[in-house]
């Protein structure tokens, strides 16, 4: 089994995704430049943090056009395994491979905090290992966090079960005072009607070991990881 | 020719930076202000070809890349 770690210019997070794949979750992980056009032999691909093209125009709008994005696009539609963290979650929506849009934070500042996440479904490769309703923590960094969505959007999101990760405090309570950047119903991750497409706001590459305080993110990639082994056989 | 974009924020879609620039004047005094949305103004120069094949253009710029028509609108004008 093979991971993509794409790199933009501005990706920060790059490093830390690797890292935890490779190393902590021990699967073969390259990088892959922007500008590869295949992702021919990869079972997976992960879009990182960051501030790719300087986050100029729009978070992620035009790191969209990258040349990979359109082998990232297919593979997503085949039914591929793509996680957007952060920056790759702004990437994601900006493509259209999930719902919404990320504007700026209601606080205007940018973030860097842990924050507790309500996981909202198991249904999807990268929640299956955990508890629906179980109270993870996760590092945020971001300023344009803000989920936004139509009424439309939103009702549809809820009904397929697509909110995969909603910002709670510490008892689980999706309160507005435990919402850090505005984001509507708390939303911090979601899926794609497919199931295989994620995109959260919190990092997960970086409470991947215990040195680092929490190891909720690398309960994320080890369930992707042992789906997509099952899928396998 | 010159194209000059308005990117705003759809009616609907909160403006934190907006709302804080209200703030700000209501703070200096400028009670009637209401209603602070901040948008993005971009100009653009175009060689060649009819103003009907600019405005084509300029709209297929605006919906592919320049605008997030997901959040916003975005209109223009096409001049010399």
């Amino acid at each position: 089994m093979k991971f993509a770690v794409l790199v933009f210019p501005g990706s920060n997070c790059d490093h830390d995704c690797y890292h935890v794949l490779k190393h902590v979750v021990g699967v073969s992980t390259e990088f892959l430049w922007h500008k590869e056009t295949s992702l021919a032999g990869f079972d997976g691909v992960v879009i990182p943090g960051g501030f790719s093209y300087g986050d100029y125009l729009r978070c992620g709008a035009i790191a969209r056009f990258s040349p990979i994005m359109k082998a990232v696009e297919a593979f997503a539609r085949e039914g591929g395994s793509v996680i957007g963290v952060c920056n790759g979650f702004q990437i994601l929506v900006e493509a259209g491979l999930l719902p919404g849009a990320l504007i700026r934070n209601r606080g205007l500042k940018f973030i860097c905090a842990d924050v507790n996440l309500r996981v909202e479904t198991t249904r999807t490769p990268y929640t299956a290992e955990f508890r629906k309703g179980e109270v993870l923590t996760m590092p945020i960094a971001h300023a344009e966090g803000n989920y936004t969505a139509d009424p439309e959007t939103l009702d549809k999101l809820k009904r397929n079960d697509q909110v995969v990760f909603r910002y709670c405090d510490a008892s689980g309570n999706a309160a507005d005072s435990a919402n850090p950047n505005g984001a509507m119903e708390n939303i911090a991750g979601i899926v794609s009607e497919g199931r295989n497409v994620l995109g959260m706001m919190p990092h997960p590459d970086r409470c991947a070991e215990k040195v680092l305080g929490s190891e909720d993110g690398l309960r994320l990639f080890k369930s992707m990881v042992n789906s997509l082994s099952e899928s396998r056989v | 020719m010159k194209a000059k974009i308005y990117v705003t924020l759809k009616s609907g879609v909160l403006d934190p930076q907006g709302k804080a620039v209200e703030q700000a004047l209501h703070a200096l005094g400028f009670k009637e202000v209401g209603g602070v949305r901040i948008g993005k103004y971009l100009e653009i120069a175009l060689d060649g070809g009819t103003r009907d094949e600019a405005e084509h253009r300029v709209r297929e710029m605006c919906e592919k890349l320049l605008a997030n028509l997901i959040i916003e609108d975005y209109r223009f004008e096409i001049g010399p």
